[in-house]
C-alpha cells in the first residue's frame, strides 16, 4: 500500500470479513498487501454492494488459519515457503472504523457497516477532496493525510464557530500548528484573532528547534496584524516596534482577577474572598490601589477588623498582591488598553499581545489575559445584544488564543473565569477560544467537552489522552491512533470542523517556499508587484 | 476445440478398472507407466482426465508369485533377456485419480458423470495439455482427498511436473502453494509437508 498506481486507481488492500458498527470492521489483507505498509490512522475507503464508506485504520493484527502455526512455524528460511504462507495461512487483519458513508448530499456519518467482502482500498486524492473539500478561501490547507501528498483542508468558518483546542506534549509542534490555524483564520476572514502570546512565538520571529528562526504573523501579513506588547524593551531587542504598549491600571483589577490567581499566588479561599470585602470597603476601581498603599501590620489588622476578615488572611493577601507592584506594566491608572485592542479588532486587524519577560511569569499572564478578555467579552456581549439579530451591526467573530490553560482552567476555578464562561457559552456572543495546551488532563471537563474541534499531537499520559478523547465518537479506538502519532509534525484532528477524524502530517512552516505558499512576498517580488501596479495604474513609464 | 485434443501419442495403456473417481490402467509394455503425478487422459467418446497416483508391477496371476531367478546373473537386464516370458507373466498398472473430463467440448475440472469404458486407451498428456489443464487449480482438493497411499506426494509430484510446462515455473508454484494454503489452512502440518516437497524444485 503505497501510492495509487499510474491510472489513479487506489490500491486494493483487502476485503471486509467481519465486524460491527460499535467495534469497527475487520479487513483481511490480500496476499499482495504487506501489513507493514498499513499504518494506524490511514484513511481508507470501503466499497460495499451499494454504498461507499470512508474509514480510518484503528488497529493492525496478525492472524493464522491454524493455531498450530504459532507453535510450529513453517520453514520460512526458504523463500518459496515464505512467499506462499504469508498472506494465506498466515495473514494480516486490519481494523477499520467506518466513519462516513457517501450519500447523494455528500459524506454523512455512517450508521451501518459495509457488507461482507466489501473491497477496501487506500483512499485516493479524490476521496480526500470529496470528504474534506478542496483548498479555497474558506478551506485552509493544514496538512496531508498519512503517507499521501494530498492537501487536507480544514473548514475555517465552521472551525471558528466553536472553541477549539490544540494539544500535545511539548516539542510536538503545537506552536507550528497554532501558527497555521491563526493564518488560516486570518486568510479566510472568518474571524479576528486575539493572541495572548506567552513566549513571543506568534507575532514576531519565533525560534524553531536547532535555533532556526521562523517568521511570525506580523512578518508575513504586516498590514493585517498588530503586535501589542507588555514589555517594550524585550520587543525592541528582538527588532520589533510594537504597535501599542499595553499598560494595566491597578484600578482595572477586580476581585475576580484575584480569585483566578489564587492557585498561583497560593492564596487560601478566605484570602481570595477578602478581595471582595475590600472592594466593598474601598469601592470599585480604588480598592487595590488603596489596599496596596497600606504599610505595616497595624493598619492591615485594623482594616481586617473593620471589614471583619481574618487578619492573617488579609496580611497574606497584601503580601502576595504586593508582587503586582513589581510588574512594570502595572500603573496607578489604566490607559484604556481594551479600547485600543477593540479598535484594532474592529478594523479587522489581528492582535498579538506579547508578554516579553513576563511570559515566564504565570501570574502576570493570567492576570492580563483574564482581565483583558473579561472586558473585551463584556463589550462584545453589549454590542451583540444591541445588534439583536441585525447581522450587519454584530461585532466580528473573535478567536482568543490562550496558552497553558491547564494552570487556570482547572475544575476548581474554571467556572469563575471568563474563559470558562466563553467555552461554555460557545458562540453566543461571537467570541470563541483557541486553547493551546500540553496537559489537557488538568483542564476542567466541562470546558473540554465544549471544544468543537480538537487538534492533538502526540500525548502519552493516559489522563491527557482520556480527557482529549472524551465524548469523541469511536474514542476508544482513536486512542490507539493518538498514542502512536510520531513525535513531530503529526496530529489527529477531529470534531466539528472535519467530517471525520483524520491523522495529518502538518504542512511545512518556516521555509521560504512555505511562506510563499501562504501568500508572503519577499522584497524583490514586492518591488516587482509595485512596479506592475504602478504600470497598470499610470500606463508604462518612459524608457 | 481446445489444444487438449490436438495431439495423440501412443497410448500408455488400457483401462482395466474404472469408477467415477478413479481408474486403473494396465500398461501395454512392462514398466512403461507414466510417472507418479503425471496427467493422463482416456481416449474414446468422453475424455476423462486423471493424475497418476500409484504405479505397481506384479504377477498377472495373483496366485503365482514371481521367484528370484538371478542367481549367477550379472545384472537385471540379463534376467529379462534370458526369460522373455516374463513380459507376459508380469504386468505394470497405474491407478489414477479422476480430476476432470470433457463435456460438450468443454473442459471441466471435476469428477466425470460416468467412468470411462474398460479397454479405453489411456494417453499421457503432453506439455501443452498439462499447461492448459493446470491453468486453474481448484481440482487440487480431489488429489488431496484421494484414497491412495500418499495423496500429498501425488499432489506435489503433479505440481512439480505441471510447473515445468509453464513459462514461469516459480510463479506457478507460488500460486499453487497459495491454493494449497487455502485448502489446508486448518492443517498447517500437512501444508508444511507439501510445501517442503515443492520448495526444492
Amino acid at each position: 500500500m503505497t501510492e495509487p498506481d499510474i491510472f489513479g486507481i487506489p490500491e486494493r488492500l483487502g476485503m471486509v470479513v467481519a465486524g460491527s458498527l460499535t467495534d469497527g470492521v475487520e479487513v483481511r489483507l490480500d496476499g499482495g498487501a504487506s501489513i507493514e505498509d498499513v499504518k494506524v490512522g490511514t484513511f481508507v475507503t470501503l466499497q460495499g454492494d451499494r454504498a461507499r464508506f470512508f474509514g480510518v485504520v484503528t488497529d493492525v493484527s496478525l492472524r493464522s488459519t491454524d493455531q498450530a502455526l504459532a507453535s510450529m512455524p513453517p520453514d520460512v528460511s526458504d523463500p518459496y515457503i515464505a512467499s506462499v504462507v504469508s498472506g494465506t495461512a498466515a495473514y494480516g487483519v486490519i481494523k477499520v472504523e467506518p466513519m462516513l458513508i457517501q450519500d447523494i448530499e455528500g459524506p454523512m456519518p455512517a450508521k451501518t457497516v459495509p457488507a461482507h467482502f466489501a473491497t477496501v482500498a487506500s483512499a485516493s486524492e479524490e476521496d480526500i477532496a470529496l470528504v474534506f473539500g478542496t483548498e479555497n478561501e474558506k478551506n485552509f490547507y493544514i496538512g496531508s493525510p498519512l503517507d499521501m501528498e494530498t492537501k487536507l483542508c480544514l473548514n475555517i468558518p465552521s472551525l471558528v464557530e466553536r472553541s477549539n483546542g490544540v494539544f500535545g506534549k511539548s516539542g510536538t509542534g503545537k506552536t507550528f500548528l497554532t501558527r497555521l490555524l491563526l493564518i488560516g483564520i486570518l486568510q479566510s476572514n472568518s474571524a479576528v484573532n486575539l493572541v495572548f502570546d506567552m513566549h513571543g512565538e506568534y507575532g514576531w520571529e519565533g525560534s524553531a528547534e536547532k535555533g532556526r528562526k521562523v517568521k511570525g504573523l506580523k512578518q508575513l501579513f504586516s498590514s493585517k496584524v498588530a503586535v501589542f506588547s507588555l514589555d517594550e524593551e524585550s520587543s525592541k531587542r528582538r527588532g520589533l516596534t510594537p504597535d501599542y504598549v499595553v499598560r494595566i491600571g491597578f484600578d482595572e483589577v477586580e476581585p475576580e482577577d484575584i480569585e483566578i490567581l489564587s492557585g498561583i499566588l497560593d492564596l487560601s479561599s478566605v484570602a481570595a474572598d477578602a478581595a471582595y470585602s475590600l472592594e466593598r470597603h474601598y469601592g470599585r476601581r480604588k480598592w487595590l490601589g488603596e489596599f496596596l498603599n497600606l504599610e505595616g501590620r497595624e493598619p492591615l489588622f485594623d482594616l481586617a477588623d473593620a471589614i471583619s476578615v481574618n487578619g492573617n488572611a488579609l496580611a497574606r493577601l497584601h503580601n502576595r498582591l504586593s508582587r503586582l507592584k513589581r510588574f512594570d506594566f502595572m500603573e496607578e491608572k489604566g490607559q484604556a488598553s481594551v479600547d485600543r485592542i477593540l479598535e484594532y479588532l474592529d478594523r479587522g486587524m489581528h492582535v498579538v499581545l506579547e508578554f516579553g519577560r513576563y511570559g515566564s511569569n504565570l501570574a502576570a499572564y493570567i492576570l492580563v489575559a483574564n482581565l483583558l478578555t473579561r472586558r473585551i467579552y463584556a463589550r462584545y456581549m453589549e454590542r451583540k445584544e444591541r445588534a439583536s439579530g441585525d447581522p450587519n451591526s454584530e461585532p466580528r467573530p473573535l478567536v482568543i488564543t490562550i496558552e497553558e490553560a491547564h494552570k487556570y482552567l482547572t475544575s476548581d476555578i474554571a467556572s469563575h473565569t471568563i474563559f470558562g464562561t466563553i467555552a461554555r457559552e460557545m458562540r453566543k456572543y461571537n467570541v470563541t477560544l483557541l486553547l493551546v495546551d500540553q496537559r489537557p488532563g488538568d483542564i476542567d471537563d466541562e470546558v473540554m467537552s465544549q471544544l468543537g474541534t480538537r487538534i492533538t499531537c502526540l500525548l502519552d499520559s493516559d489522563k491527557d489522552i482520556n480527557s482529549v478523547m472524551a465524548g469523541a465518537p469511536g474514542s476508544r479506538k482513536l486512542k490507539s491512533v493518538l498514542s502512536r502519532l510520531e513525535s513531530k509534525q503529526q496530529a489527529l484532528v477531529f470534531g466539528h470542523a472535519v467530517p471525520m477524524p483524520v491523522v495529518i502530517e502538518t504542512r511545512t512552516y518556516g521555509t521560504p517556499e512555505s511562506y510563499r505558499e501562504l501568500g508572503w512576498k519577499d522584497a524583490v517580488e514586492l518591488k516587482a508587484q509595485m512596479e506592475q501596479d504602478a504600470a497598470d495604474l499610470f500606463g508604462p513609464g518612459e524608457e | 476445440m481446445t489444444e487438449l485434443d490436438s495431439t495423440v501419442d501412443a497410448p500408455a495403456g488400457e483401462v482395466v478398472e474404472a469408477s467415477t473417481t478413479e481408474l486403473v490402467a494396465q500398461c501395454h509394455e512392462l514398466y512403461e507407466s507414466p510417472p507418479l503425478g503425471a496427467l493422463i487422459k482416456t481416449g474414446g467418446e468422453n475424455t476423462v482426465y486423471g493424475v497418476v497416483a500409484e504405479v505397481s508391477t506384479r504377477s498377472l496371476d495373483p496366485g503365482r508369485r514371481p521367484v528370484a531367478m538371478g542367481a549367477g546373473e550379472s545384472d537385471v537386464e540379463a534376467i529379462y533377456s534370458r526369460n522373455p516370458q516374463l513380459g507376459r507373466l508380469l504386468s505394470t498398472e497405474f491407478r489414477s485419480v479422476v480430476v476432470g473430463h470433457m463435456a460438450y467440448g468443454r473442459l471441466n475440472r471435476y469428477v466425470a458423470p460416468l467412468p470411462p469404458k474398460i479397454h479405453d486407451m489411456v494417453y499421457p498428456c503432453d506439455e501443452v495439455e498439462t499447461r492448459e489443464f493446470s491453468g486453474s487449480l481448484h481440482f487440487l482438493t480431489l488429489l488431496l482427498s484421494a484414497q491412495v497411499g500418499s495423496p500429498d506426494d501425488v499432489a506435489a509430484a503433479f505440481l512439480r511436473g505441471a510447473s515445468r510446462s509453464h513459462a514461469d515455473p516459480r510463479a506457478f508454484l507460488v500460486s499453487a502453494g497459495r491454493e494449497l494454503a487455502s485448502l489446508l489452512g486448518g492443517d498447517i502440518h500437512r501444508l508444511n509437508g507439501i510445501l517442503r516437497r515443492l520448495a526444492h524444485d
